[in-house]
């Protein structure tokens, strides 16, 4: 199960998360969405140490973030 | 594998209509996750305005109203007298609250009634495309003013806290940004403190976010967040200026 899930329906790729991720491991994807967009989308997950900050800060609540329970 | 984050329940699965990378969206979740953690989404009333946050109603999963333009301070004096142990608020922009309905925020504040005021300041009319605002800051190029806001004409930028921290009796009176992270943890402790002190009985709370509007300020999200703290946080500055109850040091 991923860290990182985004609902591809609710991201309008305004690129925020991106912008702000302190790893900066997120990026646009390669297809589009009905919108018309290329969504946010997470390059390197394993490097992911689940802050959240890009879901706080994402304006349309389209993430969605797991950590593993040790 | 446990979930750190996920969409308040006090949020409805309807797609926000905001342009990308509007900040309603990360306020409209604050204020659900406030209503979360105080357990009060049975109890919540809304009232959304006029301007881009009018469709707020669909956003969120609990009672909403939604007001004539200007008027929400005042519809929500009605709800909050009629059904005391509802939790009020209004959620209004500064075309809707800093120019035509000036008079019914200050009375409402001035009369202490227990509601709560969640203000977004970008400093522009966003819904009608653009226009000067009294927000606007003094050179700052909209659709009615071209050549730059000018203070002859014009007038300078109104700081609503401020007016409304002068009054007696508001209970607490706080601006803050979520232009980035840290500011962002605070926007959320202020909206959760002024609905706790709705939630107690204390009074009239009052909660400014200075915000972005990246359409009709011709920026990219990220370019506006910057532009932001450069421009509108020294005329805006961030900070508490009424805390009657010492709720933040709680």
């Amino acid at each position: 199960m991923s860290k990182w899930v985004i609902n591809e329906n609710l991201c309008k790729g305004c690129g925020i998360c991106i912008a702000r991720c302190p790893l900066k491991i997120l990026g646009f994807a390669d297809h589009l969405t009905p919108k018309g967009i290329h969504p946010a989308t997470i390059l390197n997950e394993e490097k992911c140490t689940s802050c959240a900050i890009c879901a706080r800060s994402c304006p349309d609540v389209a993430i969605e973030i797991f950590k593993e329970e040790k | 594998m446990k979930q750190v984050f996920k969409r308040p329940e006090s949020l409805s699965k309807t797609p926000f209509h905001y342009c990308p990378g509007c900040d309603h969206g990360v306020v409209h979740r604050l204020v659900g996750e406030a209503i979360d953690e105080l357990e009060l989404k049975n109890r919540a009333i809304g009232v959304a305005p006029v301007g881009c946050s009018v469709f707020a109603y669909d956003y969120f999963d609990f009672d909403f109203n939604q007001a004539p333009h200007g008027r929400a301070p005042a519809v929500a004096t009605g709800i909050k007298r009629t059904r005391p142990d509802a939790i009020v608020f209004t959620y209004q922009g500064d075309g809707d609250l800093a120019a035509i309905g000036t008079a019914e925020i200050i009375h409402a504040a001035n009369r202490g009634e227990n509601i709560t005021v969640i203000f977004i300041n970008n400093a522009i009319y966003g819904m009608t495309g653009g226009q000067m605002a009294p927000t606007t800051l003094i050179g700052m190029k909209t659709a009615t003013s071209p050549y730059g806001r000018d203070a002859s004409t014009a007038g300078n930028p109104i700081r609503m806290s401020e007016i409304i921290a002068t009054l007696e009796s508001p209970a607490y009176v706080t601006r803050v940004a979520v232009n980035n992270p840290a500011n962002l943890m605070k926007a959320k402790k202020a909206i959760y403190n002024a609905f706790k002190l709705q939630k107690e009985g204390k009074g009239f709370s009052f909660v400014e976010v200075v915000s972005i509007c990246p359409t009709n300020w011709g920026k990219k999200p990220a370019d506006s967040h910057k532009w932001l703290a450069e421009n509108m946080l020294p005329v805006f500055p961030p900070g508490t200026f009424k805390d009657v109850h010492g709720v933040e040091k709680a």
